[in-house]
C-alpha cells in the first residue's frame, strides 16, 4: 500500500517535499538572526569568558604562552601579572581574540630556575585566568640535535621493545593448541590494559583542552569512529587471521605508542619532563609483551623477515612521530584526539584477536573459559599493570 | 708557616672584587637543579649501566642553567631595564588608561579639592553646602580593565570635600545610582545625620541633606554606609573629607594651623596632595587585582607627579583598601613626619619613612625635597604584593622653572 504511494509520487512533487522544509529552515534561520529574538534575555551581564593555556614555553626571552578563547565573544587580554607583579607583554597577533582563536603571549619575565611561578591573565572585564607552571626549566629548543636525540628515545620505547618480543616468535613457533591460546589471551589481556589507559589518559587531556573541543564527546566519539572504521576495513575480505591480523595489532598498539609519544615530547616542550633512564627502561619493559602479542597470531602462518621489520616499524615507529609532534607543537585537544584514535583501534584488535581465538579451537565457548585463556588474559592485565606502575612518578 | 699579613689583606680585598660577578650565576645553578630532578625521578642511580643514549635523553631534560639569566644574546633580556629613565623594567602595565573617557584625571584628583558653595548665616557662621550624586559608572582601573563601580559623583574616590573648622555643612546627597546608599562621615555628627538605615541612607531616585557641624579638624573620610558594606566600599563609594583647622582657635599653633587652611597666604607656599590609597577586585573573589592611589593602578609611574623641591610637600593620605587589613606609604631617598588623623597641629610622628594604615586610618605627611638633587623618587606601599600590583609612583623633583 505505501509502496504503491510512494511509486506514485511525480519527481517535481517529491523534489517539493524537501524544498519546502529547507526553505522554511533557511527562512526560520534568517528571522532568527535579524530579529534576534533573543534580545529580550539580554540583561546587561558581561560576556562569558573562557581562556586555556595550550603550550607554555621558558626561554632566554622570558615566557611565552599560546592561549585559546572560548568566550562568548571576542576577548581581551588587557594585562598580564606574574607571580602577583604586572608585566609587561606582547601579543601575536594583536588585538581582541576571537571565539575558539589562539595567540602567543610573550612575556619577559626573569624566571627562575627550578621554581614555580603563578601567571594571572587579566581581561578587559576584569576577568582572571591563572595558569601555574610548576617547576619552570628551559623549553628545549627543536634543534636538529634535540629531535635526533627524540628519536633516539623514541626507538628506545618504541622499536627496541616491539623487537624483542618477536624475538620470542621462532620460540612461540612450537608451542600447542594450549599455548596458541594462552599467547592469544594474553594479548588480548594487555590490550583491555592499553585501551582503558589510552582512553583515561586521552579523558585527562581532553579536560585540560579549551572547552570548544568539547572534552569527552570529542574522545568517545573519536574512538567509535575509528573502531567502526577499521572494523569495516579488516572485515573488508573477510576475517582478518594470521599476519594480517598481526598487521592490524600493530597499527593500535603504534596508534598507542604514537599517543605515548605525543606525551612524553609534549612533557619536554613543557620543560617539565623529568624522564629519566628508569622510566625509559619501564616504558621499553611495558612494550616487549606488545611484541609478543604482535607474534601471536602469525604462528600458524610463515611471515619472511620484511614482514617482522615492518611489524616492528608500524607498532614501535610512531613513539618517535609522537615525540616529535609533542615537542614542537603540543596542544592537548590533538593528544588527546590522537589517543582517542588509538584506543579505537586497540579496541577493534582486541574484538578481531577474541573472533580469532575462538575460531582457531573446535569447542568455541569452552575455550573462551578454558584455564589456558583466563591466565593468558589475567596475565597480559597483570603484566603491563606491574610494569606501568614502574613508569608512573 | 709565616703570614705576611699585608699582602694577605691586599688578597681577600681582591679577592672579594673579583669573586662578585661571578656569585649571582653560580646561586642559581647546579645545586637547585639537581635536587628537583631527583624529586621528579627517584630511583635514578638504580638504573646503572643503563643504555648511553637513555643518559643523553637525561641531558636533554637538564635545562640550560643560564636561561632567563642571560645578560646578552637574546632578542629580549628579561633583566634588562625597560625604560632606563623609569626603573622599573618590565614590571609594568601594557598600554594607557583613557583618562577623557574616565572622566577623572588621577593627576588632576591631587589637588581637586571640591569646596563647595558658601553663604552667611544670620549667626555670622559660614554655611557650606556640598551636592553628591551617586552614579554608576564603568572606569577604567588599569589599562584595558573595565571595573563596574558605583562614584560619588562620577569618580572613584569621591571629590575631595574641604571645609575649615567651625563651619555649618550641608551635604545635598541624590541616590541616581541603580542600589540604596548613603554617605556616611567620619566626624562628629548627631546619629539623625549618620548615613545608616534610617539616618540619610536612601533609595535610588530619593535625595537626602545631611546637616552638621564641621569638626573635629583634621583629614577624614565619608562612605557609603550601605549593606552589604563591603561590596559598597570596593565599588567605589569612599572619599577624603578634610576639616582645615581655624587658626583663632589654635592660637599656639596659629601658624601651622595657618598654613592647612586652603586658599590662605600661608597654605599657598605649601604643595597639597589629596591621595587615597585603594585596590579593585575585578573577578569579585575577594582579593584585590589591582592596587592604587586615586583608583588607577600605575598612574603616577606613567604620569610622575611635579614636585616644585623648593616648596614643602603635604599629603593628605587615606585606606580605602578593601579586603587586605592596612596598607601602607613608603617614600624614597627622605623622610616625613606625620600627623595621625590630621587631628594634632604637632607630628604624632617625626622623622619616619613608612606609615602604615589599617582601613579608613588617614593621616597628614609632610616632608621637602628642598636639599635633594633633582630626580625622580619613588613612593609606594612597602607591601610588596600592592607595589607590584599597581601601588607606586614617583614624585619627579625639580625646580619650579627646571
Amino acid at each position: 500500500m505505501t509502496d504503491h504511494i510512494q511509486r506514485s509520487r511525480p519527481p517535481m512533487t517529491r523534489l517539493l517535499l524537501v524544498l519546502v522544509p529547507l526553505a522554511v529552515m533557511l527562512g526560520a534561520f534568517v528571522w532568527i538572526a535579524s530579529l534576534d529574538p533573543l534580545r529580550g534575555f539580554n540583561n546587561g551581564a558581561p560576556p562569558v569568558e573562557a581562556l586555556t593555556v595550550e603550550r607554555t614555553i621558558l626561554d632566554r626571552s622570558g615566557i611565552s604562552l599560546r592561549v585559546r578563547a572560548g568566550g562568548s565573544e571576542a576577548m581581551v587580554v588587557a594585562q598580564v601579572a606574574v607571580d602577583d607583579a604586572y608585566w609587561t607583554f606582547t601579543q601575536e597577533p594583536a588585538g581582541p581574540i576571537a571565539r575558539g582563536d589562539a595567540v602567543w603571549l610573550r612575556i619577559p619575565y626573569p624566571w627562575v630556575l627550578g621554581e614555580a611561578h603563578h601567571i594571572n591573565l587579566l581581561t578587559n572585564t576584569g576577568a582572571t585566568f591563572g595558569h601555574e607552571i610548576a617547576v619552570a626549566v628551559s623549553t628545549p629548543s627543536p634543534t636538529w640535535g634535540q629531535l635526533r636525540l627524540q628519536a633516539v628515545i623514541g626507538a628506545i620505547v618504541g622499536l627496541l621493545p616491539v623487537a624483542l618480543g618477536l624475538m620470542f616468535y621462532p620460540a612461540m613457533k612450537g608451542v600447542g593448541q594450549r599455548g596458541m591460546n594462552f599467547l592469544l589471551a594474553l594479548t588480548v589481556g594487555l590490550l583491555a590494559f592499553l585501551l582503558i589507559d589510552t582512553i583515561s589518559e586521552a579523558l585527562e587531556l581532553s579536560a585540560e583542552a579549551a572547552a570548544i573541543f568539547q572534552g569527552s564527546a570529542m574522545v568517545w566519539l573519536a574512538a567509535l569512529t575509528s573502531f567502526l572504521l577499521l572494523m569495516a576495513i579488516g572485515r573488508w575480505r573477510g576475517n582478518p587471521e594470521g599476519i594480517a591480523l598481526a598487521f592490524y595489532i600493530a597499527l593500535g598498539i603504534g596508534l598507542h605508542n604514537f599517543g605515548e609519544g605525543l606525551a612524553i615530547g609534549g612533557a619536554f616542550a613543557a620543560g617539565s619532563a623529568g624522564l629519566g633512564t628508569f622510566l625509559v627502561l619501564g616504558f621499553a619493559l611495558h612494550n616487549v609483551t606488545e611484541g609478543i602479542g604482535i607474534a601471536a597470531p602469525m604462528l600458524r602462518a610463515r611471515p619472511t623477515l620484511w614482514t617482522f621489520a615492518a611489524l616492528t616499524l608500524l607498532a614501535g615507529g610512531p613513539a618517535i612521530l609522537g615525540m616529535w609532534a609533542g615537542s614542537l607543537a603540543y596542544a592537548p585537544q590533538w593528544s588527546a584526539l590522537a589517543l582517542a584514535v588509538g584506543a579505537g583501534a586497540i579496541l577493534q584488535v582486541m574484538v578481531e584477536v577474541s573472533a580469532y581465538l575462538v575460531r582457531q579451537n573446535a569447542d568455541r565457548q569452552a575455550a573462551l573459559m578454558s584455564p589456558a585463556v583466563l591466565v593468558g588474559f589475567l596475565g597480559g592485565i597483570a603484566f603491563m599493570y606491574a610494569t606501568a606502575a614502574l613508569i608512573k612518578i | 708557616m709565616p703570614v705576611d699579613t699585608s699582602k694577605r689583606g691586599r688578597d681577600v680585598s681582591s679577592a672579594v672584587e673579583t669573586s662578585r660577578p661571578t656569585a649571582p650565576p653560580a646561586m642559581v645553578t647546579e645545586p637547585v637543579s639537581a635536587s628537583r630532578r631527583a624529586l621528579l625521578v627517584s630511583g635514578l642511580v638504580a638504573a646503572g649501566g643503563a643504555a648511553v643514549a637513555a643518559s643523553r635523553a637525561q641531558s636533554q631534560a637538564t635545562p640550560d642553567p643560564m636561561a632567563g639569566h642571560a645578560m646578552s644574546g637574546g632578542a629580549v633580556d628579561p633583566y634588562s631595564a625597560h625604560d632606563s629613565g623609569m626603573a622599573h623594567g618590565n614590571m609594568t602595565m601594557v598600554g594607557q588608561v583613557d583618562h577623557a573617557r574616565n572622566g577623572f584625571d588621577p593627576t588632576a584628583m591631587l589637588t581637586d579639592w571640591e569646596t563647595g558653595r558658601t553663604e552667611v548665616l544670620p549667626d555670622g557662621r559660614t554655611l557650606r553646602t556640598f551636592e553628591v550624586d551617586a552614579i554608576d559608572v564603568e572606569i577604567e582601573i588599569a589599562p584595558g580593565v573595565f571595573f563596574p563601580a558605583w562614584t560619588f559623583n562620577g569618580r572613584v574616590p569621591g571629590p575631595a570635600l574641604r571645609a575649615k573648622e567651625g563651619e555649618r555643612l550641608r551635604i545635598v546627597f541624590r541616590n541616581l545610582g541603580s542600589h540604596p546608599h548613603s554617605m556616611h562621615f567620619h566626624g562628629i555628627h548627631s546619629a539623625r545625620m549618620d548615613g545608616v538605615q534610617g539616618a540619610g541612607l536612601i533609595d535610588p531616585g530619593e535625595e537626602f541633606v545631611y546637616e552638621f557641624d564641621a569638626k573635629p579638624f583634621g583629614c577624614h573620610l565619608y562612605h557609603c554606609h550601605t549593606l552589604p558594606l563591603k561590596r559598597h566600599m570596593h565599588k567605589g563609594m569612599y572619599g577624603l573629607f578634610v576639616v582645615d583647622p581655624d587658626p583663632a582657635r589654635h592660637p599656639e599653633f596659629a601658624a601651622v594651623a595657618a598654613s592647612r587652611v586652603l586658599g590662605s597666604p600661608e597654605n599657598a607656599e605649601w604643595q597639597e596632595l589629596a591621595m587615597v590609597m585603594n585596590g579593585f577586585d575585578t573577578n569579585f573573589d575577594g582579593e584585590n587585582e589591582v592596587y592604587a592611589v586615586n583608583t588607577v593602578g600605575q598612574a603616577y609611574m606613567k604620569a610622575p607627579i611635579r614636585i616644585d623641591k623648593s616648596r614643602p610637600v603635604r599629603i593628605y593620605l587615606m585606606n580605602a583598601t578593601e579586603f587586605d587589613p592596612i596598607n601602607s606609604f613608603h617614600l624614597h631617598g627622605n623622610f616625613f613626619d606625620y600627623y595621625d588623623t590630621g587631628t594634632q597641629l604637632t607630628p604624632t610622628l617625626r622623622t619616619v619613612d613608612v606609615i602604615m594604615q589599617c582601613q579608613a586610618q588617614r593621616g597628614i605627611l609632610e616632608f621637602s625635597f628642598a636639599d635633594h638633587e633633582d630626580g625622580m623618587y619613588m613612593f609606594h606601599a612597602h607591601q610588596a604584593e600592592f607595589t607590584e600590583l599597581g601601588w607606586m609612583g614617583f614624585f619627579d623633583v625639580r625646580e619650579a622653572g627646571a
